[in-house]
């Protein structure tokens, strides 16, 4: 127990700023909600569904395009919810009255249009049942929040990745061409060799799988030759990064493929685990995974020593070459996977993807509390700092601060979180 | 009355565990050679730092020419006029001889380099000097004793009164050693002053005017050389008395365990053959320098060797990286605990663990169980005082440390333990714990082998003495308990 307390605090000072700035955006965006059209249909179908009116319902409703909206779903939850729906009215407010005085009905549903109409002042029952406005943030709202997961997803997916890596003390810059080798790779293989847009599931799977494969062997090499040569990753993946990027060009004539089915969207579009995208469940599983690695797993632990003092690490007979070209093969799977849910998210694959990603990647890593000299460092952290990036862009974007700002305060987040690191470690 | 060049008087540091310099005075006068000599860890590198401000006593003053040196300042004291040339030498290896004479003191102005009064300034030191080297030339391509003479150019042309040379010829061919000679007089004459600090004590009766002798951090003694024998100056590097208690034992000695024969690399080990019996504690002692690090690390596969073959009980091993070694049984605590030995900034747990993981995994997936209650039982084994197994290895002592390293590798149940310099900067009550487990060790029939400095630890310690020099095995003592410090100096000289 007292190990589960201990741990804490690495994590809790990153995780509370990311709480943090989700409670200011929170505030920055509180607004008026108004609900119209379906969703207040909705709303207002669970309330009625709540009363459980003992008496029939009337539906009143305006003729604009979300009061016809509204009516028709309200209707079809009540019955679906075994409510007794006297009647529907979308028309004009004459229609309205003429309905509501002869049935004589008292318990009345109404959209906000209808609601306003004056003719219920003068009925005996008051005011209709409306849905009612309320102040909620933006920021804070179910569809918002699943947005940030799903733009997070790539990024955190490659950052899980790239914490191996800086853990082991090298860098990997190649991880934002890899995106678009893979994406690239995959849409192409389904076009040429599973029928395009007549692909079945099996053969996208098996494609997208050969262009995951082919970045992790890319990985492999940059591993083996950082390692066999002994020479400093950061220009060996500068080359890989150029190279991989070429071939994307090379491979796609330098036009994005569109030529897919409808169905190669599930991985990047599709919510089928309770609403939750799929992306971001595949984004969950890479994290376990990598974390049980880390921190159960015998070669976690000479990944850690690797990168904390690569010659005790030796002396201690660790395999140090294999323990890295191994992390650099996960590294580009990984990358590798990003390409694919990227290339679903959007349904294309373009050699253009992916563009500095691999500096966002790191940033990510980085403010997660990885230390880019290794030896510390784990995807837990990692996962909130990605989302602590992707949550000040959302808000950003959300309270209107324009593109060019945007980019100043993202720099200045990644070097205020350098610093931080520095001071913590001096501190030790 | 001048004042002397300079005065170093009561100078003291201690570092944790260790007293390194006890109250330490001398004098220099401008043109004399004062030798300075001791054993390894007599406190000659301190002695030297102190005065080149590169370390700051806890008391003691330093005064050139009667004026007083802030301690603990580089720029003073060598605005003082004190230059000292390391062993290492602290030249640019891209930039030409010209250039590292005068690096950071540019003849020019307003930031523009006049070079040609560079290069001809530096031609001119090297014609002083007496030694051809050409301005020109990148550093890299000088021999080493050339480079030595941009050194002493670089220390005279920022008008170095007091020149420091530490081991100036541990690098050098006889005839280069000729030619330095040379130019130390020649610098004299001019009335420099210089500290010479040597293993080599012909070369100190040759050089020097004075010899003063430190030992375990205080001053000995200082007499003209001409009033002193070689054996006395030995005597004194060594001194009478043991202040050290060993434990006691009656070894039991088998059969051979690992057995080196024609081990070889490059010209830092020639042809190193020796074995090492089960239950015997052999230690392999000589100079800095020696080759016995550098044997060990072969032996353990740190290192490729060129040539020789390591047998365990009869048995060849093939050994190309440590993890053969650790594999075959053999486990090497290295001289460099901090840098080699452990990854200071994880847990002791996980220090502890490094080299033992596969064994408490399925798999791959770690037994966290087992690995906590094996460092349990090791820590309470070995009297770990560690507040906490999540302590970082780096907020231990240097005896923790030490027993840390040993409990990891012993947790293996390795044939062969190799130690290099068991006991350097260890207080002295942890040293008799470390003693102690290597004298089990034996008992319980592992091969033990000992590299140390330290002649009275090689005597009180080991059952048979191999002595190193200049990469080979230069003598053996057999019969330890006759054996005398003075014996193995004279070897360990050459």
């Amino acid at each position: 127990m007292a190990g589960r307390f201990s741990r804490l605090p690495t994590e809790t000072g990153i995780a509370g700023v990311l709480v943090l700035v989700c409670v200011a955006f929170s505030v920055a965006t509180l607004s008026e909600e108004r609900p119209e059209g379906a969703p207040a249909g909705e709303a207002l179908a669970k309330q009625v569904v709540r009363d459980r009116p003992s008496e029939p319902v009337l539906i009143v409703a305006g003729t604009g395009r979300d009061d016809r909206i509204f009516a028709e779903v309200l209707e079809a939850r009540l019955k679906a919810a075994g409510i007794h729906v006297g009647g529907a009215v979308v028309g004009t407010p004459a229609d309205a009255r003429d309905v509501f005085v002869k049935s004589g009905v008292s318990y009345v549903v109404a959209s906000r249009t209808a609601a306003r109409w004056m003719f219920w002042e003068k009925s005996k029952h008051g005011p209709p049942i409306s849905p009612q406005s309320h102040v909620w943030p933006r920021f804070l709202t179910a569809d918002n929040l699943l947005n940030v997961a799903n733009q997070v997803a790539v990024i955190a997916i490659l950052a899980a990745g790239m914490t191996l890596v800086l853990i082991t003390g090298h860098v990997d810059l190649s991880v934002g061409s890899l995106i678009a080798l893979s994406a690239v790779v995959g849409t192409l293989f389904v076009r040429r060799f599973a029928g395009a847009e007549g692909a079945t599931t099996v053969g996208m799977i098996a494609c997208c799988g050969a262009a995951v494969l082919v970045c992790g062997l890319i990985g492999t090499l940059s591993g083996l030759v950082v390692t066999r040569f002994a020479v400093p990753s950061f220009i060996i993946t500068l080359g890989v990064m150029k190279m991989a990027r070429g071939a994307a060009f090379r491979a796609s004539a330098g036009e994005s493929i569109y030529q897919l089915p409808d169905g190669f969207v599930w991985l990047g579009r599709g919510a089928d685990l309770f609403g939750i995208p799929n992306a971001v469940v595949l984004m969950a599983l890479i994290y376990v995974v990598i974390h049980v690695l880390l921190n159960r797993t015998t070669f976690g632990r000479y990944v850690y020593a690797v990168g904390g003092n690569v010659e005790a690490a030796r002396l201690a007979g660790v395999r140090v070459s294999a323990v890295v070209v191994l992390v650099f093969a996960i590294n580009g799977l990984c990358a590798g996977l990003g390409g694919v849910v990227l290339a679903s998210q959007l349904k294309s694959g373009s050699p253009t993807f992916g563009v500095e990603y691999e500096l966002y990647v790191i940033a990510a890593v980085v403010v997660g509390g990885t230390s880019l000299a290794g030896g510390q460092g784990n995807v837990v952290g990692t996962l909130i700092g990605a989302f602590l990036l992707a949550v000040i862009q959302n808000g950003m974007n959300l309270t209107g601060v324009g593109s060019y700002d945007q980019q100043i305060v993202l720099g200045a987040i990644i070097v205020a979180a350098v610093l931080l690191d520095r001071l913590k470690t001096r501190s030790r | 009355m001048t004042p002397p060049l300079l005065e170093m008087a009561g100078v003291e540091k201690s570092y944790p565990g260790v007293h390194a310099l006890r109250g330490v005075s001398l004098t220099l006068t401008g043109g004399e050679v004062l030798a300075v000599v001791g054993e390894n860890g007599a406190g000659k590198s301190t002695l030297i730092k102190v005065l080149a401000g590169a370390v700051t006593p806890d008391a003691g003053r330093v005064t050139v020419a009667g004026l007083p040196v802030p301690s603990g300042v580089p720029a003073r004291a060598k605005a003082a006029g004190v230059a000292v040339i390391y062993q290492e030498f602290s030249l640019v290896p891209a930039l030409t001889a010209a250039e590292n004479v005068y690096l950071g003191r540019e003849p020019g102005r307003y930031g523009w380099l006049h070079r040609r009064a560079e290069r001809t300034g530096a031609a001119e030191w090297f014609r002083t000097l007496g030694v051809p080297v050409d301005p020109g030339a990148p550093v890299r391509t000088l021999s080493t004793a050339q480079q030595q003479i941009v050194e002493i150019a670089k220390a005279l042309a920022a008008d170095a009164r007091i020149l420091v040379l530490d081991e100036p010829t541990a690098p050098l061919t006889p005839p280069e050693v000729d030619r330095l000679f040379v130019v130390i007089r020649g610098l004299t004459a001019r009335g420099v002053g210089v500290i010479y600090i040597s293993h080599r004590l012909d070369e100190v009766f040759r050089i020097a005017d004075r010899v003063m002798v430190l030992r375990d951090g205080a001053h000995v003694s200082t007499s003209p050389v001409a009033g002193v024998t070689r054996a006395e100056l030995i005597e004194r590097m060594v001194g009478r008395t043991l202040d050290q208690e060993f434990p006691t034992r009656s070894p039991r000695i088998g059969e051979p365990g690992i057995v080196v024969t024609g081990l070889r690399r490059g010209d830092v080990v020639h042809d190193v053959s020796f074995h090492v019996r089960r239950g015997e504690i052999l230690a392999l002692t000589g100079l800095v320098g020696s080759g016995r690090t550098e044997t060990a690390r072969l032996l353990f596969g740190a290192d490729r060797r060129d040539g020789g073959t390591i047998a365990l009980d009869g048995k060849v091993l093939t050994i190309s990286s440590p993890r053969d070694a650790v594999r075959a049984g053999i486990a090497l605590l290295t001289e460099d605990r901090k840098n080699q030995g452990l990854i200071l900034a994880h847990t002791v747990r996980e220090n502890f663990a490094l080299p033992n993981l596969s064994r408490w995994a399925r798999f791959g997936l770690l037994d966290r169980g087992r690995e906590r209650s094996a460092f349990a039982a090791a820590a309470n084994r070995f009297r770990i005082k560690a507040a906490d197994p999540r302590a970082r290895a780096g907020t231990l002592s240097g005896g923790n440390q030490q027993k840390l390293v040993l409990a990891k590798w012993l947790e293996r149940n390795c044939e062969v333990v190799v130690f290099d310099e068991p006991t350097r900067g260890i207080d002295v009550g942890a040293k008799y714990e470390i003693y102690q487990l290597m004298q089990e060790l034996a008992d319980r029939g592992k091969a033990v082998l000992m590299i140390s400095s330290e002649l009275p630890e090689v005597l009180g310690l080991a059952d048979r003495v191999l002595v190193m020099h200049a990469g080979r095995i230069t003598g053996e003592v057999t019969d330890v308990r006759q054996a005398t410090q003075e014996q193995l100096l004279r070897l360990a000289m050459g």
